[in-house]
């Protein structure tokens, strides 16, 4: 089974199919057309454009390349779960970079090295797009997880300082919220998983299907895929989770909630450039940062 | 014998003083009633002796220990602060009474359900009070319940904040009278904070005033 080649004409001819989104916007006045046109055109060069650096990182057979391009992906994943949460705290982008590099990492390792056996194990054709996808799906379960704990103890502080003056441990106090943000980040992992197959055909397995792997090995690979990123997402939600619980509970078993604050206020926030000048800033003001003693 | 010590204590708010050069001892079987405006930290003197939030300067001792040396858990659970805030966890009202039974600081503890209905009915409520679910009580029960949680588990002094803000007169007067017999026997203790001076008056053995910060303090 052999897969079509997709060449040039053959893209524009796709591309004109956005001619139906664009008579759509101007027809019903949804004043997308702009939109319409610079997504397309983005889409296409960065998909073109990784297509080349895959393509070459492919050809150098050094693992350097591939641990830096997953480096660059656990950063831009820890950028945008640290920002997802409605409330944050001081260093929450540092832990997030933590709990997801570490899960997905660890993850793509055993299953390329460990059970899929690849030699060498850096193989790019197999550790990249790998670490995608587990990077994705732990970027989504951290960042839900972490958004539920901060609210609980932003919503519930009475309750929880209440406990705490009853003589629990803070992770007695903290044992609720620390359940249900675990839970939360967890479930909808399993739910995909639940209706795979039915519901939806995974977009990996669909893409091995029309690259011309049989369904059978598709559906083979799909079935690992989706064991380690449950894994992943859920060792990245127990990190992310234990991470934000010693930040927002100090050694005296104290609830330290005046260190919640609104998400992008923290680093992870927004782009790089405007926090590195936020922080040039910052750091011409005042010397100390707020809250983070 | 000296229970609760706050020596040389201060907190401020930002760069406000709130107070400061704080000292008050408490023994047992005292009960008193802290005097101060609204606004002058009296909460915050007893969270804080609780434990529950940083002292600038000073500290406070359980029987001559810190909360350190004791242990912050094991000390709260001697030193227990009541607050009005009416924040409950979701679930019965014997459920959330039993849930500290569980915790390594009222290891030693159990809960006895008749002990539980005993101050229910005492404090001037029905006993099926312990099926209710939390979510579903008034202001004044979430105060009874309160209250009634913090004795179960026997503090030596209890920190009472305002705990009868919510009760209508008959039943505050009961509350009154179970602290007063409740502080009346063995090494215990009460620290109260409370708008009515009559009330104050009626639970205090002595009142104590929280010093106001003196100009200079303010920066």
């Amino acid at each position: 089974m052999g897969s079509v080649h997709v060449d040039n004409v053959q893209l524009l001819l796709a591309a004109g199919l956005m001619v139906v989104s664009l008579v759509l916007s101007w027809r019903l006045r949804l004043g997308l057309g702009r939109d319409i046109l610079v997504a397309s055109v983005r889409m296409t060069v960065q998909l073109l454009l990784v297509g080349l650096v895959l393509a070459w990182v492919f050809s150098l057979n050094d693992p350097l390349p591939v641990v830096g391009i997953g480096l660059v992906m656990s950063v831009l994943a820890a950028q945008a779960a640290s920002q997802r949460p409605k409330r944050g705290y001081p260093r929450l982008f540092l832990d997030s970079l933590v709990s997801i590099l570490f899960s997905s990492f660890l993850l793509t390792g055993v299953l390329v090295g460990g059970i899929l056996d690849v030699r060498p194990w850096f193989l790019p054709q197999y550790a990249i797009p790998v670490l995608g996808m587990v990077l994705g799906n732990a970027l989504t379960g951290v960042s839900l997880a972490v958004d539920r704990f901060t609210s609980i103890l932003d919503r519930d502080r009475g309750v929880i300082e209440s406990l705490l003056a009853l003589g629990a441990t803070r992770r007695e106090a903290a044992q609720g919220p620390f359940r249900d943000a675990m839970r939360t980040g967890m479930i909808p992992t399993l739910n995909s998983m639940a209706v795979m197959g039915i519901v939806s055909l995974p977009g990996m397995m669909t893409g091995q299907i029309l690259g011309g792997a049989p369904p059978e090995t598709a559906v083979r690979y799909q079935i690992v895929i989706m064991f380690v990123i449950a894994a992943s997402t859920s060792l990245g939600c127990l990190i992310s989770v234990q991470l934000a619980f010693s930040r927002l509970f100090d050694s005296q078993h104290r609830l330290r909630a005046e260190r919640l604050a609104p998400a992008l206020e923290h680093a992870g926030g927004v782009s790089l450039r405007t926090r590195l000048r936020r922080a040039a800033g910052r750091r011409a003001r005042r010397p100390e940062r707020l809250g983070t003693r | 014998m000296q229970l609760l010590s706050v020596r040389d204590a201060g907190m401020r708010v930002g760069e406000r003083v709130l107070w400061a050069g704080v000292d008050l001892d408490v023994a047992a079987g005292e009960r008193v009633g802290i005097r101060g405006s609204s606004g002058s930290g009296k909460s915050m003197l007893l969270r804080a002796m609780a434990a529950l939030v940083p002292l600038d300067e000073g500290r406070v001792t359980y029987r001559g220990r810190t909360p350190d040396e004791l242990g912050v858990p094991a000390f709260r659970s001697c030193v227990m602060y009541v607050p009005q805030n009416p924040a409950l966890p979701p679930g019965t009202v014997e459920s959330l009474l039993r849930a500290p039974f569980a915790w390594a600081a009222h290891s030693g503890g159990r809960f006895v359900r008749d002990e539980a209905v005993e101050f229910l009915v005492s404090l001037g409520r029905a006993p099926d009070l312990l099926a209710a679910e939390a979510v579903s009580l008034s202001g004044g029960e979430v105060q009874t319940v309160l209250l009634v949680r913090a004795l179960l588990l026997a503090p030596s002094v209890l920190l009472l904040d305002e705990v009868t803000s919510a009760l209508d007169p008959e039943l505050a007067r009961r509350a009154e009278e179970l602290i007063l017999h409740w502080c009346g026997q063995g090494e215990r203790a009460v620290v109260w904070v409370g708008h009515d001076a009559e009330s104050r008056a009626r639970i205090a053995s002595r009142s104590w005033d929280l010093p106001v910060p003196s100009m200079a303090d303010h920066g």
